[in-house]
């Protein structure tokens, strides 16, 4: 590895982790919304979705 | 913020792409299927007589736990669920689609996340590795406890199931990260105590099946679901690996030495 980098990748640690979590973070939230949120109405619009998703409907 | 956008976008344009393949498959396998379960999805039978349709009569023991519309529709007819207007038709297309988009992008952020934070480079194929190994972890080994239901099939508790399926995810997706990623030999062990042990805790089931959905459907759906799974994931690995290309593994700070 060379200097640069290894200073490259001190300075991006940080960064990089923020941006990770974030997207996760963000992804887990979208993904309960569409998979597991109960309200009926999510549930009715997601309902083909979720099934063939194989994620647990009912 | 420059980074956190890419990733966004990477994974706006991978889950926009599988969303769209796999809403497309899905019309014409599993959403068939569910269309046609939901005609043996009764509370009350068939032809009842008088008496029994009042509103107040009990549901019939194969809907129990499975209430589509809450408690204000206990008198369903048959196949009340198939939509019978064009409009319903395409609303009920159309909300499948978000929510396949919204899916896409859901899981497109997740793994544009972990590449990143694995900091390995990846490219196309590469990201089809990870789409295998997301197709593992969040659609084959979840089912393997908890096979993709139709509608009016019989299932433990809701929340039992849930739970069960989003630790199985979590730990088959750490399982196989440590299997691919980490050297120590105890953590490669821990990786495949995690995938196994979800499935010796083993999932909810309940404790009589009496689903009212014929046998062939559902076993035609369960491949049906498993195979729009694999090629939802294979092309969300491959297109976020394809996006993040430049992005991970550091190739804009090491390009000039190589």
């Amino acid at each position: 590895m060379t200097i640069r980098s290894l200073r490259s990748t001190a300075a991006t640690t940080s960064r990089t982790a923020v941006a990770a979590f974030a997207a996760m973070l963000f992804g887990s939230f979208i993904l309960y919304g569409v998979g597991f949120a109960q309200p009926q109405q999510i549930h009715d619009a997601a309902h083909d979705a979720r099934h063939s998703f194989a994620f647990p409907c009912h | 913020m420059d980074l956190i956008r890419r990733l966004f976008s990477a994974a706006l344009v991978a889950g926009v792409l599988s969303g769209t393949a796999v809403s497309v498959v899905q019309q014409v396998t599993t959403v068939p299927l569910i269309l046609e379960a939901e005609k043996y999805e009764v509370t009350v039978p068939v032809a009842p007589p008088p008496a029994a349709a009042a509103p107040t009569s009990p549901p019939a023991p194969a809907a129990t736990g499975h209430e589509h519309h809450g408690h204000a529709a206990p008198e369903r007819s048959l196949g009340e669920g198939v939509p019978t207007t064009a409009e319903e038709a395409l609303n009920r297309v159309m909300t499948t689609v978000a929510a396949n988009l919204l899916t896409g992008v859901a899981y497109g952020l997740l793994i544009a996340g972990v590449m990143l934070l694995i900091g390995e480079r990846v490219d196309a194929r590469r990201g089809l590795l990870w789409g295998a190994a997301g197709f593992f972890a969040f659609a084959l080994a979840p089912a393997y406890g908890l096979p993709p239901e139709l509608p009016g099939m019989a299932g433990a508790q809701l929340e039992a199931r849930q739970l069960w399926w989003i630790a199985t995810a979590v730990c088959s997706a750490g399982g196989l990260l440590a299997l691919a990623f980490a050297r120590p030999p105890a953590l490669l062990a821990a990786g495949v105590v995690a995938i196994v042990l979800p499935h010796l805790v083993g999932a909810p089931h309940p404790e009589a099946p009496a689903g009212a959905v014929p046998p062939e459907l559902a076993a035609h759906f369960v491949s049906a679901s498993l195979g729009g799974a694999a090629l939802f994931w294979a092309i969300l690995g491959s297109a976020t690996g394809f996006m993040l290309n430049r992005i991970v593994g550091g190739d804009d700070f090491d390009d000039d030495f190589e």
